[in-house]
């Protein structure tokens, strides 16, 4: 598996830089990971989804689909674009810590 | 005298009906099918309805006849389940009541998700995943003058996942023969950020769009369409200017499951991955696209996990342990164009892999790769469908979980968890 420095933390990582494993997340390893994706500060309304998308992971195992985000009341597809710029639903899953979404196979 | 109801003569439905009509004895347990009409459409086969290789009484058959002898089977529109109470409401207002229930309600396409879709509808943004669509997009290709043909996928997960891109690939090839490729730029865009989801496949299949000349979009999310101006308008501010859109728009699961309370944000339902029974509910199970197991949503997946399903609702009726035998074996042919095809074979872990198949050296089938054989295995697959799959008959040599012998991971890809042998 490989290893990356994300901020202060060396972490393992799939190929494409997802964190292997949830429990090596934390915050300062968050931050790393969206300066990396374009992202320079993460303000709370970035917070808030990554918070939740946690809680969903946790409890269900799978990264939330966009349109669970969008339901869910938290936040909108729209903002979701504004926030995570690219792919919101890839994105903002690396900077949680968590495995790339399934989406589709 | 007790009851199995299965909701849906599908694929995932009709096997089960062969296959526990066999293991349940018929003086103890009664079994009935539900489905809204007696039409069994092969769907593979919607694919080849657009370019004229099939019209849809090619592909279409009684669902009455797949299913076994001792089977009750009943044409009407159910309302909702109502777990709570066991029992199934029609839109009568009338209700059976059952002891154990199989979800089989498949997935269907909802254009009305995308603001804007259904104003162009079957004018210049059309489907191949209904027969109508299909048939509607045969006649418009046909007259198509030449320019912008987009194929677009709106969202995933979607029935088929590569049926777009064999979509693109015969556009390419029936375009060509015709001597009509000059007049038309072919794109395709998607929301992933490849070609497929799993890294080997989408490089192998990124690189025929390419060989293809189909230009590929990538992670683009549709807000919405503007018809009138013939563009799709993405979330992040990117358009994509069309001639004619051949979308796939957003699959969902039966509103019947939504009606009832039981669906995720999909209207799947949340089903545990390995044993197929419901997350909540102790006596419903659920087969195909109706769940939300994170594998393909294809026949073939139906078609691997109704040998498990029937032993776990068996063991259920016994009082037993079920067993968490589901490792998300899925198997396609990916029709390439020019008489060939792409096979390929995967499950919950490990991706699609180049190789041989069903044995390793000797194959005959070629994994990841395009050949004439596959090509003939995807036709031969609509005789198989009828023959052997829906009567709930093993196809030889294709086991319900996947095997890793013939696989080869290419160099500098990660290990291979998840193999059985």
């Amino acid at each position: 598996m490989p290893q990356r420095q994300y901020g202060p933390a060396t972490v393992a990582v799939d190929e494409e830089g997802f964190l292997a494993d949830f429990s090596q997340w934390t915050r300062e390893v968050a931050a790393a990971v969206a300066k990396e994706e374009g992202i320079a500060e993460l303000t709370p309304a970035h917070w808030k989804i990554i918070e939740y998308m946690q809680k969903e992971f946790k409890e269900n195992g799978q990264v939330p689909s966009i349109r669970k985000l969008n339901k869910s009341g938290v936040t909108s597809t729209k903002e979701l674009y504004a926030l995570f710029p690219g792919g919101p639903a890839k994105k903002a899953a690396k900077i949680a810590g968590m495995k790339k979404p399934e989406g589709c196979v | 005298m007790k009851r199995l109801i299965i909701l849906g003569a599908g694929t995932g439905g009709t096997i089960m009906a062969n296959l526990l009509r066999k293991r349940l004895a018929r003086a103890d347990w009664a079994i009935t099918v539900v489905d809204r009409d007696n039409e069994h459409y092969y769907q593979p086969g919607f694919l080849f309805i657009p370019f004229g290789f099939y019209t849809k009484k090619d592909i279409v058959k009684p669902r009455s006849r797949f299913l076994p002898r001792g089977v009750e089977f009943i044409v009407a529109e159910v309302d909702r389940i109502n777990p709570a109470a066991n029992e199934v409401v029609f839109q009568d207002g009338s209700a059976l009541a059952y002891d154990y229930l199989i979800v089989a309600t498949g997935a269907e396409i909802e254009p009305s998700e995308t603001p804007g879709m259904l104003d162009g509808w079957r004018d210049t943004i059309f489907d191949f995943y209904t027969p109508d669509g299909a048939e509607a997009l045969a006649a418009k290709l046909k007259a198509f003058p030449g320019g912008r043909l987009v194929v677009h996928v709106n969202e995933t997960p979607i029935k088929c996942p590569v049926a777009p891109l064999e979509f693109a690939f015969f556009c390419d090839w029936c375009l060509r023969r015709h001597h009509r490729r000059e007049n038309i730029e072919l794109i395709y865009v998607t929301p992933l950020d490849g070609a497929f989801t799993k890294p080997v496949a989408s490089k192998a299949l990124g690189a025929l769009l390419d060989e293809k000349r189909v230009q590929m979009v990538t992670d683009f999310n549709a807000e919405r369409i503007d018809a009138a101006a013939r563009k799709i308008i993405g979330y992040d501010g990117r358009e994509i200017p069309y001639d004619l859109l051949v979308t796939v728009p957003t699959n969902m699961g039966s509103e019947m499951i939504e009606r009832s309370g039981m669906g995720d944000e999909f209207r799947f339902l949340p089903t545990d991955p390995n044993t197929l029974r419901s997350k909540k509910y102790e006596n419903v199970f659920a087969i195909g696209d109706a769940t939300d197991v994170p594998t393909s949503k294809a026949g073939s997946v139906a078609h691997f996990q109704a040998e498990i399903l029937a032993n776990n609702v068996v063991r259920a009726i016994e009082g037993r342990p079920l067993e968490p035998a589901f490792d998300g074996h899925s198997n396609c042919f990916v029709e390439s164009g020019r008489g060939r095809a792409i096979l390929i074979d995967f499950n919950y872990l490990v991706e699609p892999l180049p190789g041989r198949f069903p044995f390793p050296v000797f194959g005959p089938m070629s994994l990841l790769k395009p050949s004439r054989i596959n090509h003939w295995g995807k036709l031969a697959f609509r005789w198989i469908y009828w023959h052997i799959l829906l009567p709930g008959r093993p196809i030889p040599f294709v086991p319900a979980r996947m095997k890793m012998a013939g696989k080869k991971r290419p160099a500098g890809v990660g290990a291979m968890p998840g193999s059985t042998k």
